[in-house]
């Protein structure tokens, strides 16, 4: 029963898609079947190793070195009230930067290589995993810091990021969802290869039913992160979520 | 043991000075059990700190075991009042334990600690999932677990109800009696300071100092019946009212 | 005070390193070199037409995200059978990236602003729904229970007790979505073309006048800046009087 619930509407919204698009004659509305050919036709050859999966490849490196920077520095701004006041304001000022322009200042200085696009998407990214960091690093519990001291258990290894994870979660789900648009947008704007440059190239070539295909694999690619990321915080945030449902039993 | 010189603590912030600890001076000998009780806002949680190394003094000593405190001591362990907040909510109950051990004795400590406080079974709980009591009860045990010297307590039963209170107050003494430790254990209840400790120093409103220390001259075995219905815990516990009354009046 | 001194640290480092040589001052100019840019750009016409359309598309494209998604979560929430039915499709269809409509968007309305306005909507759309239905869901069950006896209508249900519980989260939405729309604005500003700032930004990058992309880049900032701060205190002064202001996810 439950499971119905959970597919049947997205049952009917394919099946409507498929049922009113089926004797499409609209150039730029195709049938939804020529689309799964053209997207079975598209994906499922080379174009995985030369363009999928160098992209998924560069948004996994830039999202890394972001998520490294991003806690490393937030702990010690975090841990330092005199360092976290000199630079607030001009970390809030670089968070406000909408992150897409950075695309054309980093072609200046890195070209339109792999490297270029694995600054974008770590420029983007570092911000939010930073400023949550120092939040999370902020609100850690004067109590356990005391208990640290007290029985000798190195603090920023053992509890603080610990403490903080929930945070800091929450800034690397911000940050995984502005990296799959940078990872787009870069290869959007200057490109020779990938996800984003493939599309538009379709696009511009008015390959219709291709380029309906890879919006629909970029689109898949937000989901399926989004569900891999949710399995991530499940594990590492299970006592966290146990201890918010025990809380509110009492 | 445990000496404390012309202690000192006043808290400068703000523009407001505030002083905490006016001077005081005490001594435990080896493996005696010290209850310090005085009235609500006396400045008891800031002795403790210092004690504990935890808080520098604004002028006086603390020396334990001959060393000079200038941060947290060797062989000190504390059970802090907020014990919800003093364990680590991702690590389960005997993790929480073994935390500040390390080397082949780890498991065993950990083991008996446990043992000791009557939670064997809840080896493998997340501390979020037990009461309130059996949370300050695996605190108790990680800080036996820790071997310490020194003990120190801070209001440790403030916020368990009545009947687990009284369990608690055994357990301690029974712990304090095997182990041999010398205990330090602050407490705004007069009750629980007589029946606990073989000397009670009793505080002043702050900024504190020492009204009276009294000898508590029970005998070494007692129990919640007979002990609280002797005359004589009547009349100790009758002074050091006397005092805290004179002290929040004055 | 400290605040200030790092602000004029990071100048003054933006302004040393191209002069010493540490970074090549064709990549990165002076710090008072963009700020001549910036001041040669404000004498210009075009830099604050480029502003206004910025701020047009950004205002309708948010309009929209709020009044639907506001409306669509009042609904979907206060219907459990909606709910259920809807959870799993709004799970799927969040969390793809609204840049991957750009293509879509440019073939359906060219370069104009419906094509921008598009991507603005989609992404910020979410922000505003997903809030709603949160608070919708954080009705007390009791409070739910007592309108009932008491024979409300739907409306007043809604007015009374729907309403009040959801509006914090309902503001923390819509300051949400309006960073989100302020970066969509722009971003389909600069790989799609419409007018304003983003594409501002595009062309002064392919004619090399870089400093002046660098100032634009700076005006990028600072809006996104005074948009961040200006929701936060309209968040507070709306929030002060709710009993359940909380800290904000």
């Amino acid at each position: 029963m439950k499971a119905l619930k959970v597919i049947a509407l997205p049952a009917v919204l394919f099946a409507g898609w498929w049922v009113l698009s089926a004797g499409s004659k609209d150039f730029y509305r195709p049938p939804l079947r020529t689309i799964l050919v053209a997207f079975a036709d598209t994906w499922f050859g080379a174009r995985i190793a030369d363009d999928v999966l160098p992209s998924l490849a560069r948004l996994g490196a830039g999202y890394a070195v972001a998520l490294v920077l991003g806690i490393a520095a937030g702990v010690v701004i975090g841990r330092h009230p005199a360092v976290r006041e000199t630079v607030e304001p001009v970390l809030e000022f670089l968070r406000a930067v909408p992150p897409p322009v950075l695309v054309p200042i980093l072609i200046l200085v890195a070209g339109i290589g792999d490297l270029m696009k694995v600054l974008v998407i770590v420029s983007g990214c570092v911000w939010p995993i930073l400023l949550n960091t120092v939040e999370g690093v902020r609100a850690v519990d004067g109590v356990l810091a005391d208990t640290c001291a007290v029985y000798r258990v190195p603090p920023v290894r053992r509890m603080v990021l610990r403490a903080a994870s929930p945070q800091i979660v929450t800034g690397a789900r911000q940050a995984l969802s502005i990296g799959v648009i940078l990872m787009v947008i870069s290869e959007m704007f200057a490109a020779r290869s990938g996800l984003g440059f493939t599309v538009v190239q379709f696009q511009r070539g008015f390959q219709i039913p291709e380029m309906w295909s890879g919006v629909l694999l970029l689109g898949l690619i937000g989901v399926a992160l989004a569900a891999l990321f949710r399995l991530v915080e499940r594990s590492v945030l299970r006592w966290y979520h146990g201890q918010r449902a025990a809380e509110k039993q009492h | 043991m445990l000496e404390v010189n012309g202690l000192r603590k006043v808290y400068d912030g703000h523009g407001r000075r505030v002083e905490a600890l006016a001077d005081l001076t005490f001594k435990l000998d080896d493996g005696e059990f010290v209850c310090l009780v005085g009235p609500s806002g006396c400045g008891k949680t800031t002795l403790l700190r210092c004690v504990a190394g935890l808080l520098r003094p604004t002028a006086g000593e603390v020396r334990v075991a001959g060393r000079l405190v200038t941060g947290p001591p060797d062989g000190l362990a504390v059970v802090f009042q907020e014990y919800g907040r003093s364990l680590f909510p991702w690590l389960r109950v005997h993790e929480n334990v073994g935390l500040p051990l390390s080397g082949p004795r780890k498991p065993g400590l950990g083991k008996e600690a446990l043992a000791a406080v009557g939670l064997a079974e809840a080896r493998d709980a997340y501390p979020w999932q037990l009461s309130g009591g059996m949370q300050q009860r695996v605190a108790i045990a990680r800080a036996i677990a820790f071997e310490p010297k020194v003990l120190l307590m801070d209001e440790p039963f403030a916020a368990v109800d009545a009947q687990t209170r009284a369990d608690l107050e055994d357990l301690i003494r029974e712990v304090w009696r095997r182990l041999g430790v010398t205990l330090l254990f602050v407490t705004h209840d007069i009750d629980e300071a007589v029946y606990l400790g073989q000397r009670v120093i009793v505080l002043s409103a702050s900024p504190t100092t020492i009204l009276d220390t009294l000898d508590v001259d029970l005998p070494a075995g007692r129990d919640q019946l007979t002990t609280r219905a002797a005359p004589r815990f009547t009349q100790l516990r009758g002074r050091v009212y006397t005092h805290i009354q004179q002290a929040r009046t004055s | 005070m400290r605040g200030l001194l790092g602000a004029a640290g990071f100048v003054a480092l933006l302004e040393a390193a191209p002069r010493l040589g540490l970074v090549p001052a064709a990549y990165l100019p002076p710090a008072s070199r963009i700020a001549a840019a910036l001041g040669e750009e404000v004498r210009h016409g075009t830099f604050w037409v480029a502003l206004l359309d910025t701020l047009q598309t950004w205002a309708y494209g948010l309009a929209v995200a709020v009044v639907c998604g506001v409306a669509a979560g009042m609904l979907i929430g206060s219907v459990p059978l909606l709910r259920v039915l809807t959870s799993s499709t709004v799970e799927f269809l969040r969390p793809i990236p609204s840049v991957a409509l750009i293509p879509l968007a440019v073939l359906l309305y060219g370069t104009g602003r419906t094509a921008t306005l598009l991507l603005v909507v989609y992404a910020s759309f979410w922000q505003v729904l997903v809030q709603v239905l949160h608070g919708v869901a954080d009705v007390d069950p009791v409070a739910r229970d007592t309108a009932h006896s008491l024979r409300l209508s739907p409306w007043q249900r809604l007015r009374t007790l729907v309403w009040p519980t959801a509006l914090p989260y309902t503001v923390t939405g819509i300051r949400l979505a309006t960073s989100v729309a302020l970066i969509l604005t722009i971003t389909g500003e600069l790989i799609i073309g419409t007018p304003g700032l983003g594409k501002e930004i595009a062309v002064a990058q392919s004619s090399g006048a870089v400093p002046a992309m660098y100032a634009l880049v700076v005006v990028t900032g600072l809006l996104g800046v005074a948009v961040n701060l200006a929701t936060r205190s309209g968040e507070r002064r709306l929030l002060r009087w709710h009993p359940s202001q909380r800290v904000a996810v």
